[in-house]
This record gives C-alpha cells, sequence and structure tokens, in this order.
C-alpha cells in the first residue's frame, strides 16, 4: 500500500468516524425507539382487536413492507417538501425510518403476543386484573422478552440502513465516504473503510445485544 | 350462609352442547368435589361460573344480586373476581414474576394495596403452602407440585369467598400429588369454601362435604358426600365408583 493511500485512510477515518457519531447513532438510535413505540402500538391493536385501528395497522404494514425504504425517504423528503412541508433532512430521516422500522418490528411484537400462553392473561384476570393491567404488566413483558432477539437484529440491520439517507442530504458515515472518495479517486479503500466502521459499530451492537438476552435470561420460559 | 349459586348455566360449544342446565349452589364452608368423566363439562362450568367462558344461559346469584351470565357487565364481573380464586390445572404462574410478585401482584395492582403490606401478605401465604424459602424462584425454576402450591397461595391471598380448583394435580408427577392434596386438606380444615374439579376420588371422598357427579354435560348426581359414596342413588353413580375405587 503506497504511503499516500494509507495517509488518506488515516486522514479519512475521523472524517467518517465523526459523522457517524453525529449523525449515524443518532439516528438509529432515535429511529429505532420511535419504531419500537410504533410497533407495539400497532402490535396491540392488532392482538387486542380493536375495530378500526386493526384495519389501519394492516394497512400501515402491508402499505411499508410493500416499498422500498429508499422511495419512503423520498416520499417524506422532496414529497412532502414540494406540498410546502419541507422537514430538515434529520428530521426527515428519523421520520422515515421510524415508520419503516415500524412496521417490521409490529410483525415480531404481534407474534410474540401470540406466543404467550393463554393461561397467563386468564391468570391475571382471575386475581381481579383487569385486561389492560395484565396486558402492561404480565403478557406485554414476556412478549417483549420473545421479541427481544428478532428485535435486536432489526435495530442492526436498521444501523446499516441508514445509509440511505445519504440520499436525501443528511451528512451521515456513507455520505462522508462519498465525499472523501470524490477527492482522492479512491474508492476501493475508502469504500472498504467505512463497511468497517459500520462493521465495528455494528459488532458493539451485537455485543450489547448478547449481554442483554443474558440479563433477561434470569427468567426463562419453559 | 350461601355465598353463590348458579343456575340453568348453558354452553354449546360449535354446536355442541356441553352444559345443559346446570345449577350449584354453595355455602360458606362448604368444599364441593366435582367429579366426572373427561369432557362432561367440569372445566367448562367452573370456567363459565368464573366469566373465563361466556355461557349460552345462566344465572349467578352472589352478595344479594343476580346477574345474567350471558349478557353480564365487564364491571359485575371483575367486582365478583376480586372475590373469587382460581386454580388452574396447568397453574398459570405469571413467569415473569417471582413466586412472591406472583402472590403481590394481585394485590398491589388490583386492589391497589402499599408494597409492603401486600409483601407481608404474601410471605405469610406462603408460608402457608411451605414455599417461604422459594419466594424469589421464577417459575421455571419450580417444580409442577412447588408452581402449584405457588398458585394455591395466589389465590389465597386476595382473601377469596370461594376458590375454585380446576384438576389441580392433573397435570402433576404422581409424587408430587400429595404436596398439593394436603395443602388443599389443610385449607379445607380451616374453613376455605373451595370447589374441586378432581379425579381424586380418596381426596374427594375425605376432605370434602358434598360430592357431584357430572355426565356429558348435567349433574348425575348430587349428595353430602359420605351418602354419595356409600349409598349412591344411582346408577351412573354407582358404576363411576366402581371403576374408580378398583383401579
Ligand atoms: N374452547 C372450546 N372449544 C370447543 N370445544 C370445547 C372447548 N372447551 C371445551 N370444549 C368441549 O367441551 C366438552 C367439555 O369439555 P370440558 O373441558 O369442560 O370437560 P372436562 O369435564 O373438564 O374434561 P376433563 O376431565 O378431560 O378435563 C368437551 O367435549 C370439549 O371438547
Ligand atoms: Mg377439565
Amino acid at each position: 500500500m503506497s504511503e499516500r493511500l494509507i495517509g488518506i485512510l488515516i486522514d479519512s477515518f475521523t472524517k467518517i468516524l465523526v459523522p457517524g457519531l453525529l449523525y449515524t447513532i443518532p439516528l438509529t438510535a432515535i429511529s429505532f425507539a420511535v419504531a419500537l413505540v410504533i410497533a407495539v402500538f400497532m402490535a396491540l391493536v392488532q392482538f387486542m382487536d380493536i375495530k378500526g385501528l386493526k384495519q389501519f395497522a394492516r394497512f400501515y404494514i402491508w402499505v411499508i413492507r410493500g416499498t422500498p425504504l429508499l422511495v419512503q425517504l423520498y416520499v417524506v423528503f422532496y414529497g412532502l417538501g414540494q406540498l410546502g412541508l419541507l422537514l430538515p433532512p434529520f428530521l426527515a430521516g428519523i421520520i422515515a425510518l421510524s415508520v419503516n422500522e415500524g412496521a417490521y418490528c409490529a410483525e415480531t411484537v404481534r407474534a410474540a403476543l401470540e406466543s404467550v400462553p393463554k393461561g397467563q392473561m386468564e391468570a391475571g384476570e382471575c386475581v381481579g386484573m383487569s385486561y389492560l393491567q395484565t396486558m402492561r404488566r404480565i403478557v406485554l413483558p414476556q412478549a417483549m422478552r420473545t421479541a427481544f432477539p428478532p428485535l435486536s437484529n432489526s435495530l442492526i440491520s436498521m444501523l446499516k440502513d441508514t445509509s440511505l439517507v445519504a440520499n436525501i442530504t443528511v451528512a451521515e458515515m456513507f455520505m462522508a465516504a462519498q465525499r472523501i472518495v470524490a477527492r482522492t479517486y479512491e474508492p476501493l479503500a475508502v469504500y472498504i473503510e467505512v463497511g468497517a466502521i459500520y462493521l465495528l459499530f455494528s459488532t458493539v451492537l451485537t455485543y450489547f445485544q448478547r449481554k442483554g438476552e443474558k440479563a433477561l435470561g434470569t427468567y426463562e420460559f419453559r | 350462609m350461601k355465598i353463590l349459586e348458579a343456575a340453568h348455566v348453558s354452553k354449546s360449544f360449535d354446536g355442541q352442547q356441553v352444559l345443559k342446565d346446570v345449577s350449584l349452589s354453595v355455602n360458606s364452608g362448604d368444599v364441593i368435589a366435582i367429579l366426572g368423566p373427561s369432557g362432561s363439562g367440569k372445566t367448562t362450568f367452573l370456567r363459565c361460573i368464573n366469566f373465563l367462558e361466556r355461557a349460552d344461559a345462566g344465572t349467578i346469584w352472589f352478595d344479594g344480586r343476580e346477574y345474567d351470565l350471558h349478557s353480564m357487565r365487564g364491571s359485575d364481573i371483575s367486582r365478583i373476581r376480586m372475590r373469587t380464586g382460581f386454580v388452574f390445572q396447568n397453574y398459570n404462574l405469571f413467569r415473569n414474576k417471582t413466586a412472591l410478585q406472583n402472590v403481590t401482584e394481585g394485590l398491589i395492582v388490583a386492589r391497589h394495596m402499599p408494597k409492603e403490606q401486600a409483601e407481608q401478605i404474601a410471605i405469610e401465604q406462603l408460608r402457608r403452602v411451605d414455599m417461604q424459602d422459594r419466594r424469589d424462584h421464577f417459575p421455571s425454576q419450580l417444580s409442577g407440585g412447588q408452581q402449584q402450591r405457588v398458585a394455591i397461595a395466589r389465590a389465597m391471598a386476595t382473601d377469596p369467598e370461594v376458590i375454585y380448583f380446576d384438576e389441580p394435580t392433573s397435570a402433576l408427577d404422581p409424587e408430587l400429588i400429595g404436596e398439593v392434596l394436603s395443602v388443599m386438606r389443610d385449607l379445607a380444615s380451616q374453613g376455605m369454601t373451595m370447589v374441586v374439579v378432581t379425579h381424586e376420588m380418596t381426596f374427594a371422598r375425605n376432605v370434602s362435604s358434598r360430592t357431584i357427579l357430572m355426565e356429558q354435560g348435567v349433574i348425575a348426581e348430587e349428595a353430602p358426600t359420605q351418602e354419595f359414596f356409600e349409598n349412591p342413588k344411582t346408577e351412573r353413580t354407582k358404576a363411576f365408583i366402581r371403576t374408580f375405587m378398583n383401579r
């Protein structure tokens, strides 16, 4: 490897890492948190069979899962912009990512809710708790425990999906890499470098996933 | 003193009538054993009178008021459930709660009792079923018999007027049945009102005050326990006792 290339890689490392810390990580964290709220809501209205809302949830999941994330990003940023609702790119990114991820996670949470034995709800009602109390304290926590591994996987793939947000002018890691390539004409080395930084981030997440699973393992279901 | 009376309870599943006009009156201190072959409707009856299943017809009298089982309001259901207990065949302990939390949950959440007071009651009830040493264990860390004893403590903690048991020992390994039955025997001797669906004939005979035989969705015979076993009126009961006692 030439000295020049090594110099470029060292120089670009912080230039990629900083936007990673400033944009990629917050984008992932905030969007995933919002996605979880959406997911639990959409899963619950389906599980509880709430008229109207259930149909809305099915429609939402159908549309979001059936269209590309990139298209959704463009609709939120450029599409709404045309209507005069010009969102800051970072906010547009958060909206598109969380709405997108929410649809996938909703299915995960719904399946987990259905895996909780019926007797858990019945036992709650038999000690005098209401349906909602039992849902909140007994059924939902168990479902989230079951959903933890697949949700962690979703989080990791979402981290990678944030690279698409470069398309709506958010200066996150991938865009930083693109800029460096435009300046240096070293696409192979720099794109591998940005890939390595994504890998670093997702490895950290995987580590926390393991720890989390262990911590939750204090009660295992038989 | 009469605690509750279920009358003319009927229930069908997919066009097949599982309960046909079943009635039961429960007095304070009664221990009622419900026997009967598999599929005769015992579980369905218990579930109907605790509203886990909505009956097609029938009434329930509780605390001076009569309710229509089919059209009963949610608020009335919760009010009665607050004062009854249910023990399931497969325990149904809350899997995400420790033994202690299983018992306090209904007190803290449904009855808004302060945590310390709830825990005090829970520890007392766990001691009663000899499970105080395992109070911080999760259900998955307990044997079937231990889980069922915690489930009984959970039902007892809410100070119910009556506890329904649906075959509380049927899911247990034979060597674990004794510990659960002995807890139930203690409760009975302390005057707890109990309705027990069971296949344990010896338990029914020695502990219950009244015995009922259910067959194909109807009550085939109901009598004071001694009379039921020593002087059964119907041929069905005679045959049933013979089959079970000879096993
Ligand atoms: N949810 C349900 N849907 C359809 N049929 C049901 C349902 N629950 C019970 N049944 C039917 O109702 C009949 C009575 O069932 P039930 O469970 O009350 O019997 P049981 O007397 O408790 O029997 P066992 O001794 O085997 O527990 C059975 O034929 C059963 O198949
Ligand atoms: Mg049964």
